[in-house]
């Protein structure tokens, strides 16, 4: 199985990278893909979720920077933690992010998602793509508004506002209580708790 | 009426337990009390409210539902075209009263929204927001029984929300009563998805809400456009 995801993997990657993509496309494309194979999915739509994070990895997850992300949920504590803390911090932070997004996406039902036109100059390294999700059974759209960064790779996203509320700074007070009473140690010790018991949920369910 | 007595009440408490701070977020100097409060909404929703708003989901089709939540949006327009003005959105606030005024006759008494559809989209203002705009400081984060996440400023603003409610203001206790109801639970059952969102996110669940909350509001106070705070840009070297 994880042969195969390698396979999926190695396909994207030389695709991925043999073109630069404007940001605003590049949400756009990635967001328009992942919709389609979730109307089409019938795993997907009765709850797998293997076959949801699958399809996170391969399609959204190499489009995040991940370590810019914990570094600004961490604030100040990212240079009290060594480089190896930093690292499985990322890795634990990663985890959790990606297991949330995987839970919205498949709450997915039939939204409208609309882009608003880029306001970015062409020399720009840091732009804001904007969208907006029109929901069945409310009549308040809800914006995503997508930070993001030009790397040598490609744009990479490290931030994510939904309704103007980040997916990363909204983390950062627990960030900060967490490292004061138990040290860095201790938050990457509960990430990796939350992560557990996210597993254990998962799989007690299918 | 009760519920304004409550508030007050509460806001009295508020103030009188301010100076009893404790060593968490500057925003929520009453963290120990919130944090009751919020673990007693928590228990009320996962005993009643959740599973009935499950219950409502399950049983009416999203076209119903949509038709159900489009109603009661339609009473908030009149308010929201007044806080438009309040705001010094007139323009904004002409527009919010024509939503108004064609969902309530052409979208049959609000339960379709045309209006969206042909351009005018719902805004979502309320006096909170309005005194945010005029430059009054959110106070203290503030958890209002059943209510949930608040502050003092838009504690206050609720109040006159209240007030102006167009469902109170129709006539028979029994009426608008089960209208309350009802919109509570379309409310509910529209967040249900944000909730199983914020139950996989959260470390700590009333941490999470209260920073989520608090942008949320800072972010409707300046309609989706909000300088960048210098606190998000600290650190963020690389």
């Amino acid at each position: 199985m994880n042969l195969f995801r390698f396979f999926v993997a190695a396909l994207f990657i030389p695709i991925a990278q043999a073109q630069v993509l404007a940001p605003d496309v590049l949400v756009k494309t990635i967001t328009e893909e992942v919709v389609a194979i979730l109307k089409q999915d019938k795993d997907i739509q009765a709850g797998d979720p293997k076959k949801v994070a699958d399809l996170i990895d391969t399609k959204v997850v190499p489009h995040f920077n991940f370590t810019r992300m914990t570094r600004i949920a961490m604030a100040r504590n990212w240079r009290s933690a060594s480089p190896e803390q930093q690292k499985e911090l990322t890795g634990e932070f990663k985890t959790l992010l990606v297991r949330t997004y995987s839970t919205a996406i498949s709450n997915y039902r039939d939204q409208k998602i609309d882009y608003r036109p880029l306001r970015a100059k062409p020399e720009d390294t840091e732009v804001t793509v904007k969208s907006e999700v029109k929901q069945s059974g409310s009549s308040q759209p809800v914006s995503i508004d997508y930070e993001m960064e030009k790397t040598p790779n490609g744009w990479k996203v490290y931030d994510v506002k939904v309704g103007g509320v980040s997916l990363v700074t909204t983390y950062r007070d627990t960030f900060a209580s967490e490292v004061r009473d138990h040290g860095v140690d201790g938050l990457i010790k509960s990430l990796a708790a939350k992560n557990r018991q996210g597993e254990r949920a998962k799989s007690g369910k299918s | 009426m009760q519920k304004a007595k409550t508030l007050c009440l509460l806001f009295l408490a508020g103030t009188l337990s301010g100076c009893a701070t404790s060593g968490g977020n500057p925003s929520d100097p009453l963290e120990p009390l919130n944090r009751a409060m919020f673990s007693f909404n928590d228990t009320v929703d996962d005993a009643v409210v959740r599973p009935v708003a499950k219950a409502y989901r399950a049983a009416l089709p999203g076209i119903v539902r949509t038709g159900i939540s489009n109603f009661f949006s339609n009473l908030e327009d009149v308010w929201i075209s007044v806080n438009d003005v309040l705001q010094g959105k007139v323009q904004q606030g002409f527009e919010d009263f024509g939503r108004f005024l064609l969902n309530s006759t052409f979208g049959i008494g609000g339960i379709f929204d045309w209006a969206s559809e042909v351009g005018l989209p719902k805004n979502n203002e309320d006096f909170g927001q309005t005194l945010g705009s005029w430059g009054i400081g959110t106070g203290a984060y503030l958890v209002l029984p059943i209510l949930g996440p608040s502050t003092f400023r838009d504690g206050f603003g609720l109040l006159l929300d209240t007030q102006t409610d167009l469902v109170f203001r129709i006539d028979g206790v029994r009426v608008h009563n089960s209208l309350y109801l009802t919109r509570a639970i379309s409310n509910r059952a529209n967040l249900l998805d944000a909730s199983s969102v914020i139950e996989t996110a959260a470390l700590d669940k009333y941490a999470f809400v209260r920073e989520a909350w608090l942008q949320r509001r800072r972010n409707l106070v300046y309609d989706g456009n909000p300088p960048r705070e210098k606190e998000e840009a600290e650190d963020d070297s690389r």
